[in-house]
């Protein structure tokens, strides 16, 4: 086995070095210097070999291997193709900069030990890998369930608490109700040829209501990963229990797992694709993106925010996949394409940036010990390396140009517009609304954004610790800037990455926006003559105008400017309690978003001399799903209960009814 | 060597006996009775087995006969009867069910038992083929009896009375069990008869009583 190409066993080397560090870190798990300033940085510094080595052999050609490892009939099989290698390029160089600010955040004394916290860091990392370049169902389920078990340990680090514990256990739940999806979904794939390697799957073929069932179990067993509505419920509970650097890798990298396993599913492993699916994934996507938005728009805590945001995310991205299936069905490839790409384009914007925040709540979380909302604010004067660089993040989440966030939305809004194009009278009609929809959605995001900085950035302190916060270490600031970089660069430079993205759409559609990115700094996704988006003129022409105008007011109103009290009509003084808070921000989405949600209200009456005002915003979906499913559950466990009686005879009846019963059956 | 009518007709009359037997075990509640009645039962099944033995030429009957009456009449008797004294558990509390309706269900048992074994003896080429819808009527009463007994000991006895049912019915459909199984489940026998020795002390030990009822406080909630 002479493989020419290195860089495939490169590739496989960094998830063992993962292993291995993470086993190191067991040697001296209580030293921080070992664990945080050795071996964290190594397992960073793999991170970005990994990715490197990604974006270097993104357009080589598809390698595969049999590893001499796995069950006697079931070795394990990899494969390195374009769509693999975007994914690891994506968990590398978002580790990268996770690996860097955990360096420097995670303490000893903090729940779980840090050389244990090490070890399940690096295997859930390593295991995303594998899971991307698996090519048999055996090692993907093991790499898959690998993660789950070791994300469920870095959910519960704090385990003394318990609701940090209830987090992980729904965590674990929903992961294994959709871990059954995959399986099953496998199980539908192999179309009883019980060969299980992904080259056997790509080869079967199945029925319409087969392939049908596969993919729905997949779209379960994945959306369940990724929170998809409604199997999003463990992510507003899990990502505030988790560390900040945990919900940073969570959020930014096992999401987009998920959805990359979607699209080796769909894509690659069935070889029928139908419209309709597409358009039940874009439905459900757009209904998840819309609900993560609104439900984001009321939190008071700052890691339950993002979560939501997490969940508008993945419902964005998933509205990329049904709106590619769609194109894929009716035979519109470069469209199909188009949306792919504007898909994984958003995987990455969406894994640098959400990173990037989560990460800078951890900031403040250990600078300030709080994540409500409500008691923060003013951090910018206190920590402004965390506030600034928080701010890029804020900006690429909103979708605002020059920044990434705008050029995947706009790549999908884009696509959007074809839609009155497709050839099924219902569809192109429908779909459109989608775009506005979308457009809702990115708008709302913006919203959610702004709350997000200006309730824990801007204004007054609220409360002492906010008052007193320190800014961050300079590991920390390094792993945050990496991520900001990334999101400039891939804002400004969008072409390039676009162009990469080609091989995997090659690689899976069959068809790639080839001609359309001649131009390095002019973004022309179908033709010049129907949109175009050149960030670096954009960004140029902003940094002109804002120079101009404040060069303007300089020369113009240069002193002649009057410095009197803020607001001075009649207020003597201005307290932190007057600013607009997180509860205020969101009122008129409340207000106007209410069959969303279920609220409940404690006003206090006027004559009250300590009055509270208590607000309690909840999703529906607990209520009316998982609610009478537990309650069912338990009615059914309390009956199966009854036959445990602690009576020896009546276990003796049992056995002798059964008896009975069985002989009489004989006869 | 008896003619086969004479013997069949002996061993049909030895499993009227066990059946009566069970019947009177299931309605017995003084405990050292229920012994004796179990040692008759084991007297009986001996009997019968010698009376097989003797009309088929079958020597190796000879062995479980003999192994039958060392067991089941003479040791495991004398044990319980020691057992008994020894933890002053003469006196059977109220069983679960009062003792008419026990019959009753006992006499539903019995025909059952003979509408299953009728097919099966109709197969069978044995002399004793008749007696098995009897075997397991026995074996079915005796599980009745374990399950309406409270006493760990009651039970134990109706565990017992259980295998005798099955002992007879393995002589009575194919002529006994080959040898080495008859061994086993002698020895089974014995050594589930010292474990539930040990037992029955440690339930009283802890509960000062060798009610069963008392277990239920083990159940968790």
């Amino acid at each position: 086995m002479a493989d020419p190409n290195p860089l495939l066993y490169a590739t496989l080397l960094v998830p063992v070095a993962w292993v291995a560090i993470g086993l190191l870190g067991l040697v001296r798990g209580r030293s921080v210097l070992w664990v945080g300033r050795t071996l964290f940085p190594l397992g960073a510094l793999a991170g970005l070999a990994l990715g490197l080595v990604a974006l270097a052999s993104l357009g080589a050609p598809t390698e595969s291997l049999t590893l001499p490892l796995g069950l006697a009939q079931l070795a394990f099989h990899i494969r390195l193709d374009a769509l693999a290698r975007f994914f690891l390029l994506l968990i590398g160089f978002t580790s990268t900069g996770i690996g860097v600010f955990s360096a420097g955040y995670f303490r000893a004394g903090e729940g779980t030990a840090p050389g244990l916290l090490c070890l399940q860091y690096h295997v859930f990392l390593a295991s995303m890998a594998v899971v991307v370049i698996a090519d048999d169902a055996y090692l993907f389920l093991v790499a898959w369930e690998t993660m789950a078990l070791s994300s469920y340990f870095l959910v519960t680090t704090q385990h003394r608490l318990p609701e940090i514990r209830r987090a992980g256990f729904i965590y674990l739940l929903i992961a294994h109700l959709g871990a059954i999806g995959i399986l099953l979904c496998f199980g539908v794939m192999q179309a009883g040829n019980w060969q299980f390697t992904f080259d056997a799957m790509r080869a079967a073929q199945l029925t319409p209501v087969w392939a049908s069932t596969a993919f729905f179990l997949a779209l379960f067993g994945f959306g369940a990963k990724a929170g998809l509505v409604p199997l999003h419920v463990w992510l507003p509970e899990a990502h505030p229990a988790a560390p900040s650097p945990v919900s940073a890798l969570m959020s930014g990298v096992m999401l987009e797992i998920a959805v990359y396993g979607v699209l080796r599913v769909t894509f690659d492993l069935l070889h029928v694709q139908l419209w309709w699916w597409g358009l039940v994934t874009l439905g459900l996507g757009l209904f998840t993106s819309l609900f993560g938005a609104v439900f984001a728009a009321v939190q008071t805590d700052m890691k339950r925010l993002l979560a939501y945001s997490s969940i508008e995310n993945i419902g964005i991205l998933f509205l990329g996949v049904g709106l590619s299936i769609i194109f894929h069905a009716f035979h519109m490839s470069l469209l199909a394409a188009l949306a792919l790409a504007a898909t994984l384009y958003h995987c990455l914007n969406h894994a640098l940036s959400k990173s990037l925040l989560f990460l800078s709540t951890g900031s403040v979380l250990h600078a300030t010990r709080e994540r409500s909302l409500g008691k923060l604010g003013g951090l910018i004067h206190r920590m402004p390396w965390v506030a600034w660089l928080a701010l890029v993040g804020t900006l690429a989440i909103a979708g605002l140009p020059p920044l990434n966030g705008f050029v995947s939305e706009w790549l999908l809004l884009q696509a959007f517009l074809f839609t009155p194009d497709l050839p099924h009278s219902y569809v192109n009609m429908l779909l459109p609304m989608g775009a506005a929809a979308l457009a809702l959605v990115a708008a709302l995001a913006a919203y959610v954004m702004v709350k997000f900085y200006g309730v824990i950035f801007l204004g007054q302190p609220r409360e002492r610790a906010a008052r007193e916060a320190q800014d961050c270490g300079r590991l920390e600031r390094i792993g945050l800037l990496w991520l900001a970089a990334g999101c400039v660069l891939l804002g400004i430079f969008p072409v390039p990455l676009l162009a990469l993205l080609n091989n995997v759409s090659r690689g899976l559609l069959g068809a790639s926006l080839g001609t359309q990115l001649q131009h390095w700094w002019l973004l022309t996704p179908i033709a010049p003559e129907r949109a175009s988006y050149s960030p670096v003129v954009f960004m140029l022409s902003t940094v002109v105008l804002v120079a101009a105008v404040v060069l303007g007011v300089r020369l113009f109103y240069h002193g002649r400017i009057r410095k009197a009290a803020p607001w001075g009509c009649g207020f003597p003084l201005l307290t932190p309690r007057m600013q607009d808070t997180a509860e205020g921000f969101g009122q008129p989405i409340r207000q106007i978003f209410e069959p969303f949600f279920r609220i409940q209200r404690a006003l206090p009456s006027p004559f009250d001399t300590s009055p509270h005002y208590r607000v309690r915003v909840e999703d529906h979906f607990w209520y009316a799903l998982y609610a009478p499913i537990a309650g069912l559950v338990r009615r059914i466990s309390s009956l199966a209960g009854a036959v445990q009686q602690g009576r020896i005879s009546v276990y003796l009846l049992y056995s002798f009814l059964t008896l009975i019963a069985l002989l009489a059956f004989v006869l | 060597m008896t003619t086969p009518a004479f013997s069949s007709q002996l061993i049909n009359l030895c499993a009227a006996l066990l059946l009566l037997l069970s019947f009177a075990m299931l309605s017995q509640r003084r405990v050292l009775t229920l012994v004796d009645l179990f040692a008759m039962q084991g007297g009986t099944l001996f009997i019968s087995i010698i009376v097989v033995a003797w009309s088929t030429g079958q020597p190796h009957l000879y062995y479980s006969a003999a192994l039958t009456l060392i067991l089941k009449v003479i040791l495991l008797p004398l044990i319980l009867h020691r057992l008994i004294r020894r933890l002053g558990a003469q006196w059977e509390s109220e069983t679960l069910l009062n003792t008419p309706t026990t019959m009753l269900v006992g006499l539903l048992l019995v025909i059952f038992a003979f509408t299953l074994a009728q097919p099966i003896s109709q197969l069978a080429n044995t002399v004793t083929r008749g007696t098995l819808g009897i075997a397991l009527a026995v074996v079915m009463l005796s599980f009745l009896m374990m399950i309406t007994r409270r006493k760990a000991v009651t039970q134990v006895i109706g565990f017992l009375a259980m295998e005798n049912g099955l002992f007879f019915a393995a002589t009575s459909a194919t002529y006994g069990m080959p040898m080495v199984v008859e061994l086993g489940v002698a020895l089974d026998v014995l050594v589930s008869m010292v474990i539930l020795g040990i037992f029955f002390f440690h339930i009283r030990e802890q509960f000062d009583s060798l009610d069963l009822h008392n277990m239920e406080s083990l159940k968790e909630d």
